[in-house]
């Protein structure tokens, strides 16, 4: 299935396969169109597919690029974990967590900049570049660095300091922006258009963004070839959100795997939910907010694919929830207890968002659920501090006996 | 009253290739219409039925004008009117 052209995903007009990504006519977004199939049926494809590598290029038939590019940081087939004990405690069935944390950079970042940067590296580019909420400028860095490539990383300048620690480590050059990440964003889009530098989320986005379909694919292959019934993902510029989506329709379309697309719940803060007030409110286009929470990697009040997150969890019969900041931390909680998982934030989201429509009674006993959790606790460990006590004792059994209550029970 | 209009790459083609555009006009209304006026091919571009299309982000010395008074927000005082993409980022 080699990619054919860019198109504009509104307007449908054609571009050639170089770096660019908004439609001249319209100013809509463009993305990749693949040729016809070449006459590969879906057994054949199964058997290219588990032929090869134990990375996200073992679907480098749907991916936008030339060959499945040689090196790199290996990126993809994180675990899909059963998560019965989760399951249990919201009243659920069957519930799979895909744990994105696998990743080289701990999030599923790597994914899309696996993609994006085997692109910029066909294109010719010698530099890459991101506008990022932290997730993103620690994959931009570590990739760069992994093939050699010169990198700037644009980020809000408050972003917790583990992921600003964890993307200087790799000798990008960090650029910290006074403001919101939708004014990085603008500074990008600018920046873009006097650089010759590959932007992986703003000039190769149609390509970058694709990398996002793997998460769909793994899902499938991991469930031995069936689909979800329900999808609970985060959404920040909708993009992951509406990929996971198309990954599985390429997939229907195919043959690999039949049944309907999945229904998508769409997962926000509510310091943060423009997509989810639009939803609520019925418009199909979202007012752009000034974000406040601690699910910082998901904090962006203009987001870019918003519209069509919205068309997804319409036409799926999902929805768009928001969850409060507390709602947030207990999420993290609820997860490290029940499946020895330790998420970030954007994570803790997600499972408030499973939490919250489980309560409702929206998911029925037996729907196959899988949960998108795309990144690591450790990067946003400042939320645990203060939740649990630490025992401080003399090296002594006595002590121990008469400090830990729980010595004595147990 | 004027105000400088910065054009992103991707519209330079319906401008002759100017990059930047001193229009005059009272709003961020006015000073687009400026603009369309003087390069014809722009407006169907960015404008649909009367308002912005729903991809073009218009900022007002680096403010979305979406947190200000939209297309009726003044222009008096004001530096610079940038048009840009909005399908960047995420």
């Amino acid at each position: 299935m080699p990619p054919e052209s860019l198109r504009c995903k509104e307007c449908r007009e054609p571009y050639p396969l170089d770096a660019r990504y908004v439609c001249e006519r319209c100013f809509g977004p463009l993305e990749v169109a693949y040729a016809p199939r070449d006459g590969a049926g879906p057994d054949t494809l199964r058997r290219r597919i588990q032929a090869g590598p134990q990375t996200l290029w073992r679907y480098s038939d749907f991916l936008p690029v030339t060959g499945a590019p040689r090196g790199g940081l290996p990126t993809g087939c994180t675990p899909l974990v059963r998560a019965d004990r989760l399951a249990e405690r919201l009243g659920l069935g069957e519930l799979w967590v895909k744990n994105e944390a696998h990743n080289p950079t701990h999030s599923f970042k790597d994914r899309v900049v696996s993609v994006g940067l085997a692109r910029a590296a066909e294109l010719g580019f010698e530099t890459l570049a991101c506008a990022s909420t932290g997730n993103l400028a620690n994959a931009v860095a570590a990739h760069a660095a992994a093939a050699g490539l010169r990198s700037f990383v644009f980020i809000p300048a408050d972003l917790e300091e583990q992921k600003i620690l964890g993307t200087g480590i790799f000798g990008t050059t960090l650029v910290g922006v006074r403001g919101s990440y939708d004014d990085v964003n603008r500074l990008c889009t600018e920046l873009s258009g006097e650089r010759p530098w590959a932007f992986v989320n703003v000039n190769l986005r149609p390509y970058y963004a694709e990398g996002s379909k793997t998460l769909a694919y793994e899902t499938v292959e991991d469930l031995g070839w069936r689909l979800p019934d329900r999808v609970v993902a985060p959404v920040a510029s909708g993009s992951l959100f509406t990929k996971i989506a198309r990954g599985f329709e390429e997939w229907i379309a195919c043959g690999l795997v039949e049944g309907p697309v999945p229904v998508f719940n769409g997962a926000q803060a509510e310091g943060c939910a423009p997509v989810a007030q639009a939803f609520a409110a019925g418009r199909d286009v979202c007012r752009p907010v000034r974000p406040d929470t601690i699910a910082k990697s998901l904090a962006i009040g203009n987001p870019a694919d918003g519209p069509y997150a919205l068309d997804l969890a319409r036409r799926t019969g999902g929805g768009i929830d928001a969850v409060s900041d507390d709602e947030i931390r207990a999420g993290v909680r609820l997860l490290a207890e029940t499946t020895g998982i330790f998420t970030e934030t954007a994570g803790g989201v997600t499972i408030a968002t499973l939490a919250k429509l489980a309560a409702r009674g929206e998911i029925d006993r037996d729907e196959r659920v899988v949960a998108y959790v795309t990144g690591d606790g450790l990067k946003t460990i400042d939320i645990a501090r203060g939740t649990f006590e630490t025992h401080v004792i003399d090296a002594s059994l006595d002590a121990f006996e008469a400090t830990v209550p729980e010595a004595v029970a147990a | 009253m004027s105000v400088l209009v910065r054009i992103p790459t991707q519209l330079r083609a319906a401008t002759d290739g100017a990059a930047t555009a001193d229009v005059d006009g009272a709003t961020v209304g006015d000073a687009l219409d400026a603009l369309c006026a003087r390069f014809g091919p722009l407006r169907e571009r960015i404008i649909e039925d009367g308002s912005l299309r729903r991809f073009v982000n218009v900022y007002l010395d680096g403010e979305d004008v979406r947190f200000l008074d939209g297309l009726d927000t003044p222009v008096a005082g004001a530096g610079e009117l940038t048009i840009l993409p909005a399908v960047a980022g995420g």
